[in-house]
């Protein structure tokens, strides 16, 4: 048997000589990464402070991201369709948040109706409160997307959803830059509170308003605080309901194999429009908190944050939660480091080039798990 | 109201002719005595030649209408290229208007820096096109020797030689051009060089390196991505065209080229591009299209399509086909960025932004994938049908018509997805792209089994 096998494997080897050639390949690879590895390190070496600072930065835009990728990779997952329209809602996400705010001051509620109750703790429910607005209107959002667009599309073939998730994407950028909706100006965005800077210089202190950081100090803000520790409660979150729930598990068994999952009794267009309706609540949470830490938006702030985050997804492994959590903090870092050390609006080409390699190298991504061939 | 009902037919008269245009012309290109054809594609250019020409006060077709003209030509040789590589080979692509920029980019710079006294861009362009290709065709049959080699080795090999070429024509590229600066003579008294018939030698050649280039880089783009399923393939090539526009972005800071003058766009680029070269660059684009699809090499392309795994199975090169659809649609597509850049004088990195991209996919999904005449009269019904509709809406809205414009479209594409997904034009061809039929060869075993358009027809899914 093994005297067949080897006998085999040498055959093939005489008949594709090339394959003795993969190491033209693989050394290519480790030249680019040896050059990005040179460059990180002089630039770490040369700053260590502006190094962990925009490291930080880079954390903070890969919190978000892996907000976004999440919806993605979930939508992917079950009906394999990139769902171009999820940037979109993020940016709808955004803009509900900011007329909640500036317009009815939703955000002031827990002090108007509860009187004497302490500041923080208002401003604190008021933004959850906020938040929670948002992430239902994404919901229906996403629902009625998901009904009148993707729907009736489900048996036809891929492409044309594609074509489709593209189509609905285009209205919402483009209905959105109606004067009587959002208008199409860069509006500034008002935050539900007040940002809080603090530096690290022989501990931790507070930075003062008018008050310039000390010399090689580390600057972080409370708005980076927030958006990291939601991004990861959500994460642990979603990660429970997929793996400890029932309707995780109707998830993931439509995952795999809808008709099956349809006979075990399971309610495959119900899961499918949930899923769609959990990830626009994420990408609507994400839309705040970017817009919370980028305060300017714009009905086309979704387009570049929502590729991105499929790039993140990709990265990860498509169909993997925790591929697509940590894809993201890697592209957050990429585009941080790109903007810092090489140019700011290189940012968006090396997202792209990450993909690429990827797909290349290795295109089930990081945590993704190989293919599996389907009829 | 201030409806304009004046304008609004006479916009849906002005489709129909241009619509009624095209359909001459395929009708007469399906002529069959060569002359009959000569003679009818010389009636279309001169018909519209005619329009274009100003008789004392009198003009049929204004400037306005000139440029819809000439965007329509590049548009459709962008949009056919699109559907070769899309509707008949299917594979997803988003990268189309990336090659276009890059065309459009390479055949500015070179007629850019001719009419700056400067021939290098000619020279070096024009070599490193060359060089570049013979080191494909090198490259590849070293590739062909060392069967089974994998794809990322291929292609580091693929990019070193394409930056040796690159190097080597610069090497060589740059003293040529300078023994030519002599040519040019001064601002008043302009040499042998700047005289018009050279001018417009150099605008064709310019025109052809540029799609070269973008077939040269499609190529080496196309080859590690393409192996990739449909859609990561169109998430790939949008990111390319993200990356083009990046760098088009960049050209004075990050690349060598501070005459395009990066995001505040490049001007100063002469408006060499007349009547005829648009009508015989399409009638290239049309011609080397039909004849493609109807040829073993077409159904090769379109078996990809249908069913990698069957034509595999009767031999057929998935990889080789797929690479050369792709390359074949971004030659269009570079071909007609530089038809572009010489009519409109002037490139910005927002033209090519990817959210524009997405028009010729529109154009072909709503003409018909894998309908070469759906393709061509979407794109001229398209542009004039928008911009009618847009003048139609500026009466009404103002400003916010371009955005109504685009509120518009996504809709008819939802319907038209749902309804009508293999588009207008699905299944019809025009004259000359009929599909044409050949009599069966005497003695043929096969020629009287196969009924007539029993075979794979050029169609939609």
């Amino acid at each position: 048997m093994a005297q067949a096998s080897i006998s085999q494997k040498s055959s093939l080897a005489a008949r594709r000589p090339g394959a003795r050639l993969a190491w033209i390949g693989q050394g290519f690879l480790l030249l680019l990464a040896l050059g990005v590895l040179y460059i990180l390190v002089t630039s770490f070496f040369k700053g260590p402070i502006l190094f962990i600072q925009i490291v930080l930065s880079g954390l903070q835009l890969g919190f978000v991201y892996a907000l976004i990728a999440l919806g993605y990779t979930m939508v992917y997952g079950i009906v394999r369709l990139i769902n171009f329209a999820h940037g979109d809602v993020f940016m709808v996400g955004a803009f509900v948040s900011y007329y909640a705010v500036a317009r009815f001051q939703l955000h002031t509620w827990p002090q108007m109706v509860l009187r004497g109750i302490p500041p923080g703790v208002a401003v604190v429910i008021g933004t959850i409160t906020v938040i929670l607005l948002v992430m239902l209107v994404c919901m229906a959002l996403a629902v009625v997307i998901e009904r009148v667009a993707y729907k009736p599309l489900r048996d036809a073939p891929r492409i044309a959803a594609l074509i489709t998730a593209i189509g609905v994407s285009f209205f919402l950028e483009y209905y959105g830059a109606l004067n009587f909706v959002f208008s199409p100006r860069f509006i500034p965005y008002q935050r539900p509170f007040e940002v809080v800077t603090f530096y690290i210089s022989n501990g931790i202190h507070q930075l003062q308003p008018g008050q310039a950081p000390p010399q090689g100090s580390l600057l972080f803000s409370n708005i980076f605080i927030i958006i990291m520790v939601t991004s990861i409660m959500m994460q642990v979150g979603l990660q429970y309901l997929v793996r400890r729930t029932k309707i995780g598990k109707a998830m993931r068994a439509s995952s795999v194999d809808k008709p099956t999952a349809r006979l075990m009794g399971i309610n495959v267009d119900g899961i499918i429009s949930f899923t769609f309706a959990l990830g626009a609540a994420f990408a609507g949470l994400g839309g705040v908190l970017y817009a919370i830490a980028y305060p300017s938006i714009n009905t086309l702030m979704g387009v570049l944050p929502g590729l991105k985050a499929f790039v993140a997804a990709v990265l990860g492994g498509i169909g993997s939660i925790p591929g697509a959590f940590v894809g993201a903090l890697i592209m957050g870092q990429a585009e941080a480091l790109t903007m810092g050390y090489i140019s700011t609006p290189m940012r968006d080409a090396v997202a792209f080039t990450i993909l690429i390699l990827v797909l290349l190298v290795r295109p089930r991504g990081i945590f993704g798990e190989p293919e599996q061939e389907k009829a | 109201m201030t409806f304009n009902l004046q304008f609004l037919v006479f916009s849906v008269l002005k489709i129909v002719a241009v619509l009624a245009w095209v359909y001459f012309v395929l009708w007469a290109l399906g002529r069959k005595p060569l002359w009959a054809k000569l003679v009818g594609i010389a009636v279309a250019f001169g018909v519209v030649q005619l329009g274009l020409t100003r008789f004392g006060d009198f003009q049929l077709m204004n400037d306005f209408d000139r440029g819809l003209l000439f965007q329509a030509c590049s548009m459709t040789m962008v949009a056919l290229g699109l559907n070769l590589i899309y509707g008949f080979n299917g594979q997803f692509s988003l990268g189309q208007w990336g090659f276009y920029g890059l065309g459009a980019y390479a055949a500015a710079d070179i007629t850019y820096r001719w009419v700056n006294q400067d021939a290098s861009g000619v020279f070096v362009a024009g070599l490193g096109v060359i060089l570049g290709g013979a080191m494909i065709l090198a490259v590849g049959r070293l590739v062909k020797r060392y069967k089974g080699m994998p794809i990322l080795s291929q292609f580091s090999l693929y990019l070193i030689g394409a930056v040796l070429a690159g190097y080597l024509a610069v090497v060589i590229g740059n003293p040529i051009a300078r023994a030519f600066a002599g040519g040019f003579g001064s601002a008043d008294a302009p040499g042998i060089l700047q005289s018009a018939p050279i001018q417009q030698a150099v605008f064709l050649l310019a025109v052809l390196i540029g799609g070269a280039f973008a077939a040269e880089i499609s190529f080496l783009f196309g080859l590690p991505v393409l192996t990739l399923g449909s859609d990561y393939f169109g998430i790939a090539t949008l990111g390319f065209s993200i990356v083009v526009q990046t760098l088009m972005v960049n050209t004075d800071t990050l690349l060598p080229f501070p005459e395009m003058k990066g995001g505040r766009g490049m001007i100063g680029i002469p408006k060499w591009t007349t009547w005829a070269w648009a009508f015989i660059f399409l009638m290239f684009a049309i011609i080397v299209m039909r004849n493609l699809i109807y040829s073993s090499t077409g159904r090769a392309i379109m078996s990809v399509r249908e069913d990698e795994t069957a034509g595999k199975a009767m031999g057929i090169d998935i990889a080789h086909y797929k690479l050369l659809s792709f390359v074949i649609g971004s030659l269009f597509a570079g071909l007609a960025g530089g038809i572009y850049a010489h009519y409109i004088g002037f490139l910005s990195p927002g033209t090519f932004d990817f959210i524009i991209g997405f028009n010729p996919l529109i154009i072909v999904v709503f003409g018909g994938l894998g309908s070469m005449t759906g393709t061509i009269a979407a794109s001229f019904g398209w542009l004039f049908f928008l911009e009618g509709l847009l003048r139609v809406l500026l009466g009404q809205l103002g400003t916010e018509a371009p955005t109504w414009r685009y509120v518009l479209y996504p809709i008819t594409l939802l319907l038209m997805m749902l309804l009508r997904p293999q588009g207008l034009l699905g299944n019809v061809e025009w004259g000359f792209l009929k599909r044409p039929i050949f009599p069966p060869r005497k003695g043929s075993s096969t020629a009287t089994a196969a009924p007539p358009g029993g075979e794979l027809q050029p169609a939609g899914e």
